[in-house]
């Protein structure tokens, strides 16, 4: 593999709104003020909507408002909200940076956050949506591209899981950003195999059932223990750069570094892993970077661990299969209860069929506690699962029949802002 | 068959076929059989191996384009199901699997494929930008006497329903077989395919119960069915208020 560079280090043009056409500097304005607007109206940050109105104004403002910066893109199913908040953080080592931590990650929030960035940002550290990485990779002209992991998510109105893949594979082409890609997912090998320089990070992948068959000839795919390769072709799992080994990390030159994150969990530690190498590519070292992100401990709510009833609860968020597993995998063990809550409202998608691809009897031997719009197909799941649980119709509720002790809250999307909102209101209460 | 009184679920190709949930006709057939006391044996065929000939119940999921041309492709190739069917065992088929198990289908790359022909059916591909998304309510045959169907579609399939079958239910609410006239999947013998994931026996544990009646040979002891008929009505409830507003 080449040494993987980034071009330009230290010569990048000097950003500066200055140099923004008319219309452009016209479209930021614009979008302000209705982000303000909305903001006093109680409706979110704004930055949605204002963004909206600024691609409307200066349809090509995302290029323009990428000019002067160095930009990586990160996108995957999973983790791609707090994997741009580490590497967020790590690239501070390096100068000021401009992200959309929030999480709104299509094309007008991503618009809105550059154009909320001061003169002096360098790096510009964006979450993309699935659907629209190879649009904003093509108006951004980003240095480097993240991708973290592909699996079936909210498919009654997503793109199907392969099409997406060969729609990065697509898109992707021809470009000239380093792809940062986890090699232990079948998928993201296919969707990184069209880019011409490649860091392969090796991520892990607990959640395989989106990728038995080869995305390249069809064939069965064979897994012994870390490794995966098609019993029909020559697709096989990359030589990773970059390698997650239990709690420890790996990094180029064969050094390996103890992980210490306030973020729980193997999913996470992947997250910084990735984060690492994104962060070397622009002269970051492992130590100034590990030691940043290190200080994350919640990213946009989840994983914070909040006051409520007088008890502890942790917030977790899990909006598709892959999620739920690897949430299972970092809480507390029994007794610890765990509140469940799912909704299918748009945002969660309307389909709750995937709750069956969880297996939930990995949470046997604690309290459970069902909640949320979709609480009876949540308990059909654990009966038939063979758990005990109850099912309430509030937060309030199932924390007062809960045991002493911290309590883990599992949720997702919507499930999750609700419980956060009831939370808060209590906390002003 | 290992014994005479041990029932064996087969699961075809969870490794294709699993798109929406899949599995869960497969613990929901398991967990009823056993609370009437019924030994089961479960087993899942990967699409390398092959289809076991001596099942009582056979079930296939639903999957993405590409896994269903591939899923036709190893299927066609294996005499296992086929054999069982003739022989009187129960299938169920979901979406991707029921477009499987009929004469013809369209694949992926927009061609004609060859289904098993295990079921009177022919499915072509909607309109693109038609797809059928959302919620189903459908009255079953009475010939099975089953309650009214709840179910989920994701479908672009449009499948019609040929004179070796029957259609299994009406919708009163989605799009079902997507033909326009109402039907929604067929069945004929003690084969089922139905474009209803949730998945289907989820909300429909009757259906369970039938395919498990047929695989036994006898009538099944009743069961609380607490959970299932809260969701059951809840779901009713809803998708029917949705309709009137």
């Amino acid at each position: 593999m080449s040494g993987n560079s980034v071009p330009g280090q230290g010569g990048a043009p000097q950003r500066t709104s200055e140099a923004l056409p008319p219309r452009s500097k016209l479209a930021i304005t614009a979008s302000r003020v209705t982000a303000a607007i909305s903001r006093r109206a109680g409706k979110g940050s704004g930055s949605v909507i204002g963004g909206k109105l600024a691609l409307r104004l200066a349809p090509d403002l995302l290029a323009q408002l990428s000019v002067g910066l160095q930009v990586v893109l990160i996108s995957g199913t999973n983790g791609k909200t707090t994997t741009t908040r580490l590497v967020a953080e790590a690239m501070r080592a390096a100068g000021p940076v401009v992200s959309n931590a929030l999480g709104a990650n299509m094309p007008a929030g991503i618009t809105s956050a550059l154009a909320g960035a001061g003169n002096e940002a360098r790096y510009g550290v964006i979450e993309v949506d699935e659907k629209y990485l190879a649009g904003v990779a093509r108006d951004s002209d980003p240095v480097a591209i993240a991708l973290l992991n592909l699996s079936r998510d909210q498919l009654d109105r997503a793109a199907e899981t392969r099409m997406l893949a060969e729609k990065w594979r697509e898109g992707l082409s021809g470009r000239d950003a380093i792809v940062v890609a986890n090699a232990d997912d079948p998928l993201i090998v296919w969707a990184a195999s069209s880019s011409k320089d490649v860091l392969w990070v090796a991520a892990g992948q607990t959640w395989q059932e989106d990728s038995w068959s080869c995305p390249q000839c069809g064939g069965v795919m064979q897994r012994p223990g870390d490794d995966w390769f098609c019993s029909q072709c020559d697709f096989r799992r990359p030589s990773p750069t970059w390698s997650l080994a239990g709690d420890r990390m790996v990094d180029p030159d064969g050094r390996v570094w103890p992980l210490h994150l306030q973020l729980p969990g193997r999913a996470n530690r992947a997250n910084a892993v990735t984060a690492a190498a994104i962060a070397s590519l622009f002269g970051v070292p492992v130590e100034a970077a590990l030691e940043r992100m290190k200080h994350v401990t919640a990213v946009a709510g989840r994983y914070d661990v909040v006051d409520y009833m007088g008890r502890k609860l942790r917030l977790l968020l899990a909006k598709n299969p892959a999620g739920w597993v690897e949430t299972f995998s970092l809480i507390d063990p029994p007794p610890t209860p765990v509140i469940l809550s799912v909704n299918a409202l748009d945002a969660d998608g309307k389909d709750t069929s995937w709750i069956w691809d969880v297996d939930f009897t990995q949470l046997a031997g604690r309290p459970l506690f069902v909640l949320g719009q979709r609480r009876l197909d949540l308990a059909v799941r654990l009966e038939v699962a063979g758990l005990q649980f109850q099912v309430f119709e509030t937060l309030a509720q199932a924390v007062a029949a809960s045991p002493p002790g911290q309590i883990e809250v599992i949720a997702n999307y919507t499930a999750f802002q609700q419980l956060r909102k009831t939370i808060k209101e209590a906390a002003q209460a | 068959m290992i014994g005479e009184s041990r029932l064996r679920l087969v699961w075809i190709y969870p490794d294709l076929l699993s798109t929406y949930g899949d599995q869960g006709n497969a613990l929901i057939v398991e967990r009823r059989a056993l609370m009437r006391g019924i030994e089961v044996e479960r087993v899942d065929v990967r699409s390398d191996q092959p289809v076991p000939t001596s099942g009582d119940i056979y079930l296939i999921g639903g999957g993405e384009d590409r896994p269903q041309r591939l899923a036709a492709e190893r299927l066609r190739r294996d005499p296992g199901l086929a054999t069982a069917v003739g022989a009187g065992a129960a299938l169920l088929a979901v979406c991707a699997g029921y477009q499987i198990i009929g004469n013809e289908f369209i694949d992926d790359l927009d061609q004609s494929e060859a289904g098993l022909g295990l079921l009177d059916v022919r499915s072509g591909r909607g309109a693109p930008g038609k797809r059928c998304v959302g919620e189903v309510l459908a009255e079953v045959d009475p010939a099975l006497g089953l309650p009214v169907l709840s179910g989920f579609e994701n479908h672009q399939g449009v499948t019609h329903v040929g004179p070796g079958a029957k259609p299994l239910a009406r919708v009163t609410h989605g799009n079902g077989n997507g033909t326009g006239d109402g039907t929604e999947g067929a069945y004929a013998g003690r084969v089922i395919g139905t474009y209803m994931h949730g998945p289907v026996m989820s909300r429909n544990p009757a259906l369970a119960d039938l395919l498990l009646t047929w695989a036994t040979g006898v009538p099944l002891t009743p069961l609380g069915d607490h959970w299932h008929e809260q969701l059951r009505s809840e779901r009713l409830r809803t998708v029917r208020a949705a309709a009137s507003n």
